[in-house]
């Protein structure tokens, strides 16, 4: 009697322990597995700059920075790329920067409700989409071709502007609608105009978000290769574009601006695809170095917003 | 009388400063409007210009011969312009980029949204942001240079330019891509969905199976979308790794051009402004603008059919 209602109690609740304890099993099998895969991408990562650094740091001395690419591969550097990828990132944010700003500025605190604005906003989203060779060749036929600036400084400063400034204009439209309105309505009760109270309020106050958000896109910008190459950029150059200071009057000159150039990421494609393993490692060094650069911006986005996120308290 | 002059003068000075600063402020709102503009200016800029140079290839080449020729060699003597050679190439490694990238960034999202400890999650996220900041170019290095020979070794016949490579380091490149947005919206799922689902019963996978996850599958589509028409337009990777010969297969372990290498490869030489060669590369590019859109289109389309409201 007794151990027939033992046996009947087992029978029912084994299945359901069974069952419990399989789910649970399977609930922990996909937490590892979610785990293992995260783990997979960071090792990847790893891997990648593991190689990368092996390869190229051994090249990287004051020789390679300050010599110009050559035949032979030992005396090869990478001083007219690294001139010319300051040049353009130079040119890129004195146009996408402004453009990003005021873009931001009309959509957020301007526009009225209307076709216009619609239009500009869908417009923004779909061309933070459009794959970045194809800025290349708007530029290649419409730059290079159309307004005859030529395979030069001045197109590719403004090819990787065009490309960038979506990406200005989104992250600095979040900055902005993060100031709270009671902020603006302040400001016109004390009698500011609608400019005054921009000027001297919302941007100053979204500062933080602005400025990470143009660091991050300019660091995109550094790393662009495939529209540099489509408008024409050139993988040998051994010499420096004109000053663009001088002794003489008038002192400065434009010159530059419509020299040939090339950057940093082009000439490690350039020694990328030689065959020769000894142009590799020139490429494996110029890539710790263009690693670097976006590296560098990047920790500067990231203390930027943690110094500006500490100081705001709304 | 003295009084009322003076008063009268400042009166009218007022009115005079606030119509300048009137003035100033329309000057102000018409030049952040032209800002906002040049987007928009962008845009006419880019199809006008493929639209242009495409209309020029076509008078020359048929579009049937475009889509239906099983050749590209614009460059030979005997040339052939069929479009499939290219697409192939970008079909296939954007194919094995997102069987990486999907099933990984979809997996690191579930993870990270639902079971890992605030801690981890400040850890690996800034790391896999710098996924997403590394130069396309190092990827292409990456992937000639060290995934190639590392899959060489487990399968000798592999030749040194293939896409199964390039497409496995897109899929990588692409991961934060997927795996950001995704966690964004799964975050944005409310709680006492989850609570429900933990009071039935479920296991924290089930919950996020059956719940979250069908209920963020509107930003989630958002996310594969934007990792798809980053692998369609990716450029360096496939030039570097995958090769510049155009062919037309389906097997992801021979090597052949994308749309976007041979833009590349074009680009490298040095063709006449206006030739037909020179035109291929804009009706490339407009194929490939083309098809960005069309899944960005679709993607709109399914981002709002699966959008819940809570």
């Amino acid at each position: 009697m007794f151990l027939k209602k033992d046996i009947v109690k087992s029978i029912d609740r084994d299945p359901l322990r069974r069952q419990i304890a399989k789910r649970q099993l399977r609930d922990r099998l996909f937490a590892l597995a979610g785990l293992g895969v995260m783990a997979a991408a960071l090792l990847v990562l790893l891997a990648l700059l593991g190689q990368l650094a092996f390869d190229g740091i051994g090249r990287v001395s004051w020789q390679f920075l300050t010599a110009y690419p050559s035949r032979f591969a030992s005396q090869a550097g990478i001083l007219s790329a690294w001139v010319g990828t300051v040049l353009v990132m130079f040119l890129t944010a004195l146009t996408a920067v402004p453009l990003g700003l005021g873009a931001a500025i009309y959509l957020e605190e301007y526009a009225p409700k209307n076709w216009l604005t619609d239009l500009i906003e869908i417009n923004i989203t779909n061309l933070a989409g459009v794959p970045s060779i194809v800025y290349g060749l708007m530029a290649l036929g419409l730059l290079v071709y159309e307004f005859h600036l030529g395979q030069s400084f001045l197109t590719a400063g403004l090819t990787l502007a065009m490309l960038i400034l979506p990406m200005v204009i989104i992250a600095t439209r979040e900055a902005i609608r993060a100031v709270p309105p009671q902020i603006r309505e302040a400001a016109y009760a004390l009698g500011a105009t609608k400019w005054q109270t921009v000027r001297d309020h919302v941007v100053p106050y979204s500062m933080g978000g602005i400025l990470t958000g143009m660091i991050l896109a300019l660091s995109r910008a550094v790393g662009e290769t495939a529209p540099l190459i489509t408008v024409g950029a050139l993988s040998f150059i051994a010499f420096l574009p004109h000053p663009p200071l001088s002794s003489e009057f008038p002192f400065f000159s434009f010159q530059w601006l419509f020299d040939p150039f090339t950057v940093m990421p082009i000439q490690m494609f350039n020694w990328i695809s030689r065959p020769q393993e000894e142009f590799h490692v020139n490429a494996a060094a110029a890539g710790v170095i263009l690693l670097l650069m976006t590296l560098a911006m990047n920790a500067l986005a990231i203390t930027i917003r943690a110094r500006f996120r500490r100081r705001i308290h709304w | 009388m003295n009084a009322e002059a003076v008063l009268k003068r400042a009166e009218a000075l007022r009115l005079s400063s606030r119509l300048l600063s009137h003035g100033k402020e329309r000057a102000i709102e018409a030049l952040l409007l032209f800002a906002a503009l040049s987007s928009v200016a962008i845009t006419v800029g880019i199809v006008g210009v493929l639209v242009y140079e495409s209309i020029g290839f076509f008078r020359q080449v048929s579009l049937l011969d475009f889509l239906t020729d099983r050749q590209w060699t614009p460059l030979f003597s005997e040339p052939h312009y069929g479009i499939l050679s290219l697409v192939s190439g970008t079909v296939v490694t954007t194919a094995v980029a997102l069987a990486v990238a999907i099933p990984m960034g979809s997996l690191i999202a579930i993870y990270l949204s639902e079971y890992a400890s605030r801690s981890i999650r400040e850890i690996v996220k800034p790391a896999l942001e710098l996924l997403s900041a590394v130069p396309t170019v190092v990827y292409g290095y990456f992937a000639l240079l060290f995934v190639t020979p590392v899959l060489q070794t487990l399968w000798p016949e592999l030749p040194g330019f293939n896409m199964l490579s390039a497409g496995l380091v897109i899929g990588i490149m692409i991961v934060p891509y997927v795996s950001s947005v995704s966690e964004d919206s799964m975050r944005a799922v409310p709680v006492h969905l989850r609570e429900g689902a933990f009071a039935l019963g479920a296991t924290r996978m089930q919950t996020a199976l059956r719940v979250v996850f069908p209920s963020a599958l509107s930003g989630i589509t958002a996310a594969y979308v934007l990792g798809i028409s980053r692998a369609i337009g990716e450029t360096m990777v496939v030039a570097i790794a995958a090769g510049m010969q155009p062919t037309l297969t389906w097997n992801p372990l021979e090597p052949a051009a994308t749309m976007t290498a041979y833009i590349v490869q074009v680009s490298l030489g040095d063709l006449p402004h206006g030739s037909v060669g020179y035109q291929t590369i804009f009706a490339t590019g407009l194929t490939l603008l083309l098809m960005t859109l069309v899944f960005n289109i679709a993607g709109h389309v399914l981002k709002k059919r699966y959008r819940q409201v809570y």
